[in-house]
């Protein structure tokens, strides 16, 4: 055994990206939507520290990645909740299957 | 020399009364625009008859040849150095005429005007119209490049066409102003490939380099411009040709004539203006213009200028004979008498005694200019009189309107070619440059002096003799009254005066002034040559009298006799209707209607086809937008899916 290496992680981060993905395509409530969605940007982020660390270990651009979009999700969930407040409001519902009114 | 101010303002002066009299005429000064319009006219002619002095007689002859004067160039629009459009005044002989010609007519009708327009309710807009046609007219007499007259002679299209539509109520004046504008401007069309293909060979639009450069057989231009081109003709030949075409809608001629007389709709003194003595004979001086490259390099094009214009003066006189409308005879007459003056040009040579046809065209151009403005004018008085166009609602007229009745007599007379009449002396001229150069053309001219004389006598005398108008016998002297027999000073003055002018136009030497290339020469009346011509006129004169001056079934039988060729004569031997046959019958059904349907069809199919499919593919893929999020995300995810295995297949595949 060599201990934990890039495979190792990167396995977690797949299983983590296809759970969000799942769980965005099969979850009616918008929140746990959300959530998935903060779920695929951490493999997304877990991706970035492993190659940055496995494979340029002098460099920091990885990091600098993963802090800017962990500030960025921040700001996503804070509008993303901000809409489904207001979609409360005026459909009652914050059930992603009761709000299909832009179609053609 | 010449003073470039008092030279820009002859054109300026009309176009100054234009813009004074078409913005605040109606307003500010209804009664005093006539006023307006003939004093600026008035100062307009007086500095072209100072210019013509000075040119004449001080300072445009050198060495004894008239020189070309460019007195005054500004480039106007520069595209790139060297290729610019310029405005100019050229001066030469035959510009110098032309300006006193139209300020003086121009004048005369002014003056006129002011008694035969009192009362109309657009009095200013008519003064307005005719301060445009005489600025247009000026600037192109004095056009110093091919471009500038061109421009002018749309502007002189569109003052024309303003006129005769004066009486825009009347629907037939309508239809007349746009029938001679949809004609000429048709006819301008060939005038446009003209100056394009003159001055794509010439390399210039300047008359005098134009001229001097496709003169010269040695210049390269030359070598260019008559190598065969198209259809076996030289691109020059093809060039000149289209000019005339331009020319030839202008000043009416066979076969682009038919607007002319519709024309006549207009008010009679704008006829006299323009449909007379000055705008018909542009085509005259655009020829006359470029005079030297037709006769120098391209001999074969004035041919064509010779047989239109002997064809047209024969056609017109025949039709004239039988037009029982005052205005359309004196209409086809102002055609036969283009007519003269084009094959005058067109047998001319170049320089010298050769140049006699050139001489004598101009000579005819001015003295035709007075008696048919005084022919029209006096129409016009008759018409003001009778209220009727009509030569059966006249007769007898002589005790009535003594001094039109004169004046008339004399402009007939002077257009018959009456011995020492001022038309005796310039047909003379003609009639001889056609008989040295060719036999036909002379005897076309000579058929056609006598027919001239005939219808113009058939004229008066059915106006002035003959038994009086049915009018006149209902109505009686009380309708007419005492005051309302001539049309007053302001009608009468320009009568007696045109009609001085009218017998004393012709003993100008004209050939010691106005000549092909400047040099002046002599010419001698030959006594001998005349005889033919004024034997002719003189019969014609004789059986016009017999048949007109007193009452009498003679013109009937006569006419009933040549049953046929009087009645195709009568309607114009169909012209009018040959014109519609060709546009409605075979231009419309051979060319309009299938265009049309290629572009209902095939254009406009396309593009609706392409409207209907595009609407019927979306309305197949519209339910694909559901508004369920999931689902687009499914789509979304199952795309990017689809594109890694793509790019990950390629990637492997190297």
């Amino acid at each position: 055994m060599t201990g934990i290496g890039l495979t190792h992680i990167l396995v977690v981060s797949i299983a983590l990206f296809f759970i969000g993905v799942y769980g965005f395509l099969t979850r009616r409530n918008m929140i746990m939507m959300l959530m998935s969605i903060e779920l695929i940007l951490n493999s997304v982020n877990l991706n970035f520290i492993a190659f940055n660390k496995y494979l340029w270990a002098n460099k920091m651009d990885g990091l600098f990645f993963t802090i800017f979009i962990i500030a960025i999700a921040a700001a996503e969930a804070a509008v993303a909740i901000a809409i489904i407040i207001n979609l409360y409001r005026s459909h009652k519902s914050i059930d992603v299957e009761d709000a299909s009114d832009l179609k053609f | 020399m010449f003073d470039k101010l008092s030279l820009s303002l002859i054109p300026l002066l009309p176009l100054l009364s234009f813009l004074l009299l078409g913005l605040f005429g109606r307003k500010m000064f209804k009664h005093f625009s006539g006023i307006i319009g003939t004093g600026a006219l008035l100062a307009s002619a007086g500095l072209s008859l100072s210019t013509a002095y000075n040119y004449f007689f001080v300072s445009g002859k050198v060495d004894g040849v008239y020189q070309k004067i460019t007195a005054l160039k500004i480039t106007w629009l520069e595209f790139s150095p060297g290729v610019s459009i310029d405005i100019g005044i050229l001066l030469d002989p035959i510009s110098v005429m032309m300006l006193v010609v139209v300020t003086f007519v121009s004048l005369m009708v002014h003056i006129y005007s002011l008694g035969y327009m009192k009362g109309e309710e657009r009095f200013s807009t008519y003064y307005a119209f005719l301060g445009l046609f005489t600025f247009s007219m000026l600037g192109l007499v004095i056009s110093s490049n091919i471009f500038q007259i061109y421009i002018f002679w749309e502007l002189v299209g569109v003052s024309s066409f303003l006129l005769i539509g004066y009486y825009f109520d009347k629907p037939s004046a309508v239809a007349a102003a746009k029938k001679a504008f949809i004609v000429t401007r048709f006819a301008d069309l060939g005038f446009l490939i003209g100056i394009l293909i003159l001055s794509f060979n010439a390399h210039t639009l300047d008359f005098e380099t134009l001229i001097q450069r496709l003169t010269d057989p040695n210049s390269e231009y030359m070598r260019s411009a008559i190598a065969p081109a198209f259809l076996g003709f030289s691109s020059l030949t093809w060039g000149l040709v289209l000019v005339f075409i331009g020319g030839a809608g202008k000043s009416a001629m066979f076969p682009l004539h038919i607007w002319l007389p519709d024309a006549m709709e207009g008010p009679t003194p704008v006829s006299a203006l323009i449909h007379a003595a000055t705008m018909v004979v542009a085509g005259v001086f655009l020829v006359a213009r470029l005079f030297p490259v037709f006769a120098i390099s391209c001999p074969g094009a004035l041919e064509l200028v010779a047989y239109t214009g002997a064809l047209s003066a024969l056609f017109a006189g025949i039709i004239a004979c039988t037009q029982t409308d005052i205005k359309r005879v004196l209409a086809y007459s102002t055609m036969s008498q283009i007519g003269y003056m084009m094959f005058a040009l067109g047998v001319s040579g170049y320089g010298d005694e050769s140049g006699l046809g050139y001489m004598a065209s101009m000579f005819h151009l001015f003295t035709h200019a007075m008696f048919k403005a005084l022919l029209f004018l006096g129409a016009g008085a008759v018409i003001h009189y009778v209220h009727s166009n009509e030569m059966n609602d006249m007769g007898g007229l002589r005790k009535h309107m003594p001094v039109t009745h004169i004046t008339f007599l004399i402009a007939c007379l002077a257009i018959a070619g009456f011995p020492f009449l001022s038309g005796f002396f310039s047909k003379e001229e003609i009639l001889l440059a056609a008989f040295h150069h060719n036999k036909l053309i002379y005897a076309i001219g000579l058929i056609t002096s006598g027919i001239t004389a005939f219808y113009m006598f058939r004229l008066y005398f059915s106006i002035f003799w003959n038994a009086p108008s049915p009018l006149e016998r209902a109505g009686g002297e009380a309708a007419h009254g005492e005051h309302h027999g001539e049309g007053g000073a302001a009608m009468m003055l320009p009568l007696i005066i045109l009609a001085l002018g009218a017998v004393f136009a012709g003993y100008i030497p004209f050939s010691r002034l106005v000549t092909s290339d400047g040099k002046p020469f002599e010419t001698a009346l030959h006594v001998i040559f005349s005889i033919a011509p004024v034997t002719l006129a003189l019969i014609g004169i004789l059986i016009a009298l017999r048949f007109y001056k007193t009452q009498n079934d003679l013109p009937e039988k006569i006419s009933s006799s040549l049953s046929g060729f009087y009645r195709s004569a009568y309607h114009k031997f169909y012209m009018d209707e040959i014109y519609l046959f060709i546009t409605q019958k075979v231009i419309f059904n051979l060319l309009a209607k299938p265009a049309a349907w290629f572009d209902k069809t095939i254009v406009d199919g396309f593009i609706n086809r392409l409207g209907t499919s595009s609407e019927k593919v979306s309305e197949e893929i519209k339910s694909l937008q559901s508004g369920q999020v999931q689902q687009y995300a499914a789509w979304f995810l199952a795309g990017a899916i689809g594109l890694g295995i793509i790019f990950i297949y390629m990637l492997t595949l190297n």
